[in-house]
């Protein structure tokens, strides 16, 4: 704790000598929002967990042990080992390693596709607005978590090998979700681009890429960053539901929602809680630190949000 | 001198006002309602007339930030409106703009040499290896030193903004500049500077002009020719000289002894306007000057003045001129 006081004084020393531009001011408004911080300190320590950690485990996934199955946490197994005895522990880093994975991708692809389609429709607004916008609101009002299953039944039918079932996930959870940052940055664009200094480009004749890329793009990208980092909470959840119900990532591949999923029936739910607590725990944990990321992140880039 | 660079003819630009469940156009608002001028090359031409009389919209007309509702405008002889997107782009460095507030015309997240720089890029005026000397040469031009290549708008005070403004249309080699109230958002000193900056610029360069301004001193400054608007018409245009020393209508009159003369000994006639501009939705009738007139007859109300020419290349819309 100390050292965190430590480094908030040298913030706030260096941001009083240097003239605030927008990013230094929003970075100063984030480190002093405790619950922000700790968000980010969880989620550091939780990635370090999940890709670092594996690394001192001394055993190795799908290391079957029918010999030590079902024990409970002890010295040998800090969390004890599931039904064909492999350690808990290790297989729930390593299906945080899935479970971040898949959502920081799946978030990615969002975010590209829905700040991209989202400028062009504010930027040339008619047609093409129209055509985007309907597309947005057709698939808004498509009911996700059912589209999600459907479609999870249909990677089971065709019979999609486990591993590459994984990026399809991230496929289809990233392409259902581009719909509300399309509309946020379509708003964003509309009311920039009335802007005196849009007017300038067009009386400097630059090229529609350029306006939109380098002169409308940088002026959106604090709500692209809020908006991504409370999606990518979001597409965790999407993943371990879909993997709990056994139709995202399959097994042998851990994911913390199939992990859960382990403990479907009453005996191993009420006898073996050291089955489905940890990775229940990881990723409320995961989940609750990114919303509180991204909560600070929009108070620090988006001052006039906070007193709404 | 008298070689035209830009013929504005008979140019209307009206705004809809659209209502009712439909968005149906119920009504427009002429901001340009029929003005013809020209300005010749290398000269440079004020517009005058108080806030909301179009002076703004003329010059974003002639650049073709608006597009026009009506009649004409001719850059070295061709109509602007009339070309294609992509030609009228490759157009776009020959005439340039220089906004009125320093603060809102320059983007905020973009660097000021690559705000400056950028536009060559995309016209193909200069490849990316010289791009940053030629940017650094137009700055040092315009009075901003190298080290403000990399820092941002927000950096700067309002007067060196207004500096990166026009360095950013000057590094294009434009033949045309259309300065919208350049210095109104500045302060009296800054203005100073930058109306010289201007002038040495148009000497240097053989620019061409046109200066729009509510500021009279400003433009006797700066100005070779003059017209006044008001209500979205020209009223007078006239050398400056002949402006200055004669002006016809009534409403130039007022302007004119509107300018302050720093020297509380003097004393003079003050025309003061009563009421306010009528709204350019629904203009009056005949002399649109009419409701304000102090030397208003009968006949102004019914009858709209002609734009002729009274000799010696004075023009003036007034039946009593």
């Amino acid at each position: 704790m100390s050292v965190e006081v430590a480094s908030l004084e040298k913030n706030t020393k260096v941001s009083v000598k240097q003239p605030d531009s927008p990013w230094r001011a929003a970075l100063r408004r984030f480190t002093r929002n405790r619950l922000a911080l700790m968000g980010l300190i969880i989620l550091i320590f939780m990635f370090l967990i999940c890709f670092i950690g594996p690394l001192f485990s001394p055993y190795v996934l799908n290391d079957y042990d029918l010999e030590v199955k079902n024990l409970a946490p002890n010295a040998a197994h800090w969390l004890g080992t599931d039904k064909l005895g492999r350690d808990i522990l290790l297989r729930m880093m390593l299906a945080g390693r899935i479970s971040l994975t898949v959502g920081l991708i799946a978030t990615g692809i969002s975010v590209v596709i829905g700040a991209t389609l989202g400028a062009l429709a504010g930027y040339y607004r008619k047609g093409v607005d129209t055509f985007i916008m309907r597309t947005a609101d057709i698939f808004m009002s498509l009911p996700g978590l059912p589209i999600l299953i459907i479609l999870g039944a249909i990677l089971s039918d065709l019979k999609v090998d486990a591993s590459d079932r994984i990026y399809f996930l991230m496929l289809i959870i990233g392409v259902l979700g581009w719909t509300g940052l399309a509309r946020l940055v379509r708003g964003q664009i509309l009311t920039l681009r009335e802007m005196e200094f849009m007017q300038a480009t067009d009386a400097l004749g630059l090229r529609d890429r350029r306006k939109i890329f380098r002169h409308l793009m940088p002026n959106v990208i604090p709500i692209i960053i809020v908006s991504a980092t409370l999606g990518v909470a979001g597409a965790i959840l999407y993943e371990s539901a879909l993997s709990y119900l056994g139709i995202g990532v399959v097994p042998p591949i851990p994911s913390w929602g199939n992990m859960i999923s382990a403990a479907n029936n009453m005996i191993d739910f009420r006898k073996r809680p050291w089955l489905w607590i940890p990775p229940g725990l990881c990723i409320l944990i995961t989940v609750t630190a990114i919303n509180l990321i991204g909560d600070g992140l929009r108070d620090a880039l988006d001052p006039k949000m906070k007193n709404r | 001198m008298s070689e035209a660079l830009v013929q504005v003819e008979n140019l209307k630009k009206y705004f809809p006002i659209t209502g009712g469940v439909f968005q149906r156009t119920i009504g427009n608002v002429k901001a340009v309602d029929g003005i013809s001028f020209q300005i010749n090359r290398g000269e440079s031409f004020g517009l005058v007339g108080e806030s909301g009389c179009g002076k703004s919209t003329i010059g974003r007309t002639l650049l073709r930030l608006n597009d026009k509702t009506d009649g004409k405008v001719l850059f070295n002889g061709r109509d602007i409106h009339a070309l294609p997107k992509e030609k009228m782009r490759e157009l776009r460095p020959k005439m340039q703009i220089v906004f009125q507030d320093p603060f809102s015309s320059l983007n905020p997240r973009i660097k000021v040499g690559e705000a400056i720089g950028e536009a060559l890029l995309d016209h193909n005026l200069c490849d990316r290896k010289h791009l940053k000397d030629r940017v650094i040469e137009t700055m040092q031009i315009c009075g901003l030193a190298s080290y403000h290549y990399d820092r941002f708008p927000h950096e700067f005070s309002g007067g060196q903004r207004q500096r990166i403004g026009i360095a950013r249309a000057l590094i294009m080699n434009p033949e045309f500049i259309v300065a919208d109230e350049p210095v109104s958002a500045l302060d009296v000193s800054i203005q100073a500077q930058i109306i010289n900056l201007l002038s040495d610029l148009q000497r240097e360069k053989q620019l061409t002009y046109l200066f729009i301004s509510h500021d009279l001193s400003v433009v006797e400054h700066l100005c070779n020719r003059v017209g006044v608007m008001y209500l979205g018409s020209m009223v007078e245009m006239a050398s400056k000289k002949e402006l200055f020393s004669n002006p016809l209508h009534p409403y130039t009159k007022a302007l004119m002894s509107a300018i302050p003369i720093p020297d509380p000994t003097i004393k003079r006639d003050r025309v003061v306007l009563q009421g306010d501009i009528p709204s350019p939705a629904n203009p009056p009738s005949g002399c649109k000057f009419h409701t304000r007139c102090p030397i208003a007859s009968e006949r102004c109300k019914q009858e709209a003045p002609a734009y002729r020419d009274v000799g010696n290349q004075h023009f003036v819309a007034c039946h009593f001129a």
